[in-house]
């Protein structure tokens, strides 16, 4: 289908350029890029909407009187669909486009269906509207970061099922005998997300828009963090390591660091992850045994997660000079620097002392960040930039200039959020266990909070300038696609062309 | 647990640790033969070096296994075994809390023996109560303990339930319950009106007097029993007074009509359960002198 359509290319380029990018060149010969190219431009809007919220949300925080009188606009209500939205919308995205463009290409061989692909497209953007219409209606299962009601859960393994078959299939069907260690990375992390969505959605339905879970009590919170660790262990991890190991080693220009390496932590990461989860309940109800393995296992973790930050890293060494006019690269190396600080801050925070003091504070909310904006989206917004010319049939993205002002302001806008969230967490830490020479507590909870101001107005700053460097990306992609590619040589694209993609 | 899942969790514990040590070992060289050799295979053009595992990394990794092992040994986390160090998360929290009752109840109790009047002479008492206030009250009452919206103020001697400290004691351990019930069944639209513009007359205020004249009638037969023919309102029952212009639910005609219409249910809850006598005496003291200054 796609080879015939690739004939008339050649003619069709000058001729049609005034409509922007024309169809032949948005055909791949061989590839099927337009499911990847769809999933790259709706991660770039589904980011922009999550990200949106999320600096209301702040905004809610810093001042509570912008939870208005109308329910759906309650923070309540918009916090789940912030974190949906960011997670399985944007990262999501990142993730298919990403997991669809290196399964292709690194196994030399097209996708098996092209309506297996497009129904993967639909069935997950049908998911993510359903989340944007009944999380503000306030229907919920109450479960975090898997909030939504029964019939969409379903939906959702469906779609799943689909992308398994479709990702696997053309694996299958692969031209090169080696799997390709970014394959092993997005296996994993589809196969477990399969098993942790249904396992933890287990649920029994009353109505259409109610369910109840089939656990109860530690047992329900217990399937609820084992769940929601692997979820940033496979999703948010497993995920953007396989992005990490294809579009480093690309943007670099350099071979893979250690062969050998990748296998060890490979391995190690995922037999020892999925025993994390009991750390989100120190100090609880759950039985001392389980609290223990979850922190001997969190601090395990540490080695593993090290070493997909020492391989992409080490991937340089011998191209560091491209650090300086490259900012897409930039993005990529960055964020694997998020990605080894908070890999070291996790196992830290797990120790049974330190969550003492951290626990129930902005603290985890700096460390989820530092791992969300810092790690999953610069890493996703650096492989995005590689990817979207490629897609549109350009040279390179409108204006590397561009590229490098997103980069810094999502660097500058992660750094303000972490560092007002650790001021933050270890300030109400510290006053909530304050106490008198009479035994009483020192401050009350109030006063935490209100001490707490600061940061959150630091916090909300620092999202918001990662917000707008999302609105930089959208423009620069926007322009990519409709500016006319003989015009090119004039737009003001910076000096560099090294961030031109391969 | 059972032994069944005791014997699942050890193994499934014991068999990661093996895998996970074995993993590390097994790739573990000292240096590669030509560091520029690439194992042979290309991605799409990504070609991949066969460094070996970095060594501080390799020692990092079985610090921590080491680590890991050791804790399980003296911490509860196989199974059913205990750990060698007997730990466990209960008994430390009771040793927290009988290691602080020991440090500072001697002082609380001190206070405990005297009567509330005489426990106000002493600043350090009253401090420590607005301590333990601020810790367990003020989420209701606010810190400055005037309260708000549903919630008595508690600073300016008025009371619902009486203001004597044994009253407030009283409150305080047993909790107490308001009813004020619905009357748009038995007064009827106009009724609510007419009632209301008596209560509101009442405080003192001006309000038309044929409405108010016509809700007197009613108030003398359906409300007198708990506010009282002058509307003073009864400490028994927890009644309020509703002539000295103190709104718990709003003092405007119109907020007055909707308590008559919906009703009221203030609930305090009790802290008998969770303070202790010597806590709730002091808090007691604190709150009790508010309402003298």
């Amino acid at each position: 289908m796609s080879e015939t359509a690739i004939s008339s290319a050649g003619s069709a380029t000058g001729t049609t350029a005034q409509m922007g990018v024309d169809k032949a060149t948005l055909n791949h010969p061989v590839y099927n890029y337009k499911v990847v190219r769809q999933f790259a431009v709706m991660t770039v809007v589904w980011g922009i909407v999550g990200m949106l919220v999320g600096v209301l949300i702040a905004a809610q925080l810093a001042w509570p009187i912008l939870n208005t009188e109308l329910p759906y606009f309650h923070f309540g209500r918009l916090r789940p669909l912030h974190t949906n939205a960011v997670i399985f919308a944007f990262g999501g995205c990142a993730l298919f486009a990403s997991s669809l463009f290196v399964v292709q290409r690194t196994c030399q061989v097209r996708l098996i269906s092209d309506t297996l692909a497009a129904a993967v497209f639909w069935g997950w953007q049908l998911v993510i509207l359903c989340a944007a219409i009944t999380l503000p209606l306030g229907l919920t299962s109450s479960k975090e970061y898997a909030e939504l009601e029964w019939p969409i859960d379903l939906l959702i393994a469906v779609v799943w099922v689909l992308y398994a078959i479709l990702y696997f299939g053309t694996i299958m069907k692969r031209k090169v005998q080696h799997i390709y260690v970014a394959n092993w990375f997005f296996g994993a992390f589809i196969i477990t997300v399969a098993i942790l969505h249904i396992v933890n959605s287990l649920a029994i339905p009353v109505s259409m828009t109610k369910s109840y879970s089939i656990y109860a009590g530690t047992v329900d919170a217990m399937v609820q963090w084992w769940y929601g660790h692997n979820a940033v262990g496979f999703f948010l991890t497993a995920g953007f390591l396989g992005i990490m190991y294809y579009f480093v080693p690309k943007q670099a220009e350099r071979p893979v660091y250690s062969y050998r390496l990748s296998i060890v932590h490979f391995w190690a990461l995922i037999a020892v992850y999925i025993w994390a989860g009991p750390h989100h309940l120190h100090y609880t109800a759950l039985p001392d045994w389980a609290q223990s393995l979850g922190m001997v296992m969190s601090l395990i973790l540490l080695a593993p997660s090290w070493g997909g930050m020492i391989n992409g890293m080490m991937t340089l060494s011998g191209a560091w000079h491209k650090l300086r006019t490259d900012p897409i690269l930039r993005f990529l190396v960055v964020s694997l620097s998020f990605y080894g600080m908070s890999t070291f801050e996790g196992p830290m925070m797990s120790i049974k002392t330190v969550n003492a003091l951290s626990h129930y504070t902005d603290w985890t909310i700096g460390h989820v960040h530092s791992g969300a904006l810092g790690w999953v989206a610069m890493v996703s917004i650096g492989a995005m930039y590689h990817l979207l010319p490629i897609l549109f049939g350009r040279e390179r993205m409108y204006s590397i200039d561009l590229i490098n002002v997103h980069f810094w302001m999502s660097t500058i806008g992660t750094v303000l959020y972490i560092a007002s969230m650790w001021v933050n967490g270890i300030l109400q830490g510290l006053m909530w266990r304050a106490y008198n020479q009479d035994g009483t507590l020192t401050y009350t909870f109030v006063e935490a909070l209100q001490a707490s101001y600061p940061g959150y107005y630091v916090r909300l700053i620092g999202g918001g300038i990662f917000f707008l460097g999302m609105l930089v990306m959208a423009y620069n992609l926007y322009m990519t696609v409709t500016t006319d590619e003989t015009a090119e040589e004039q737009a003001p694209s910076g000096s560099q062309p090294v961030a031109g993609a391969a | 647990m059972s032994s069944f899942w005791s014997a699942w969790v050890i193994i499934l514990t014991v068999v990661t640790f093996i895998g996970t040590f074995w993993v590390l070992f097994a790739n573990r060289t000292r240096a590669p033969a030509d560091p520029e050799q690439t194992t042979g295979h290309a991605a799409d053009g990504i070609e991949e070096y066969d460094n070996p595992l970095p060594y501080w990394w390799f020692l990092m990794f079985m610090i921590t296994l080491v680590f890991g092992v050791a804790y399980l040994v003296v911490y509860p986390g196989l199974g059913n075994f205990q750990g060698l160090l007997g730990w466990n998360s209960t008994q430390q929290w009771e040793n927290e809390v009988a290691r602080a009752e020991e440090r500072f109840s001697a002082v609380r109790y001190r206070y405990l023996a005297m009567p509330i009047e005489e426990v106000t002479e002493h600043p350090e008492a009253l401090r420590m109560g607005q301590r333990l206030y601020g810790v367990n009250c003020s989420v209701c009452h606010g810190a400055d303990a005037k309260g708000a919206y549903g919630f008595p103020n508690l600073a300016d001697g008025d009371w619902l339930w009486g203001g004597t400290p044994d009253a407030i004691k009283h409150t305080l351990i047993y909790a107490r319950q308001a009813a004020m019930p619905p009357w748009e069944a038995a007064l009827g639209d106009e009724g609510i009106r007419n009632v209301a513009a008596y209560v509101v007359q009442l405080s003192g205020r001006e309000v038309n007097d044929e409405m108010a004249a016509a809700g007197k009638t009613q108030y003398d037969m359906l409300c007198v029993a708990c506010h009282g023919p002058e509307g003073k309102g009864n400490p028994v029952l927890g009644a309020p007074n509703l002539t000295n212009g103190i709104w718990l639910y709003g003092g405007s005609e119109s907020e007055i009509q909707h308590t008559l219409r919906v009703g009221r249910n203030g609930v305090m809850p009790a802290f008998g359960e969770q303070l202790s006598e010597d806590k709730i005496h002091l808090i007691t003291a604190y709150i009790y002198n508010l309402s003298q200054e």
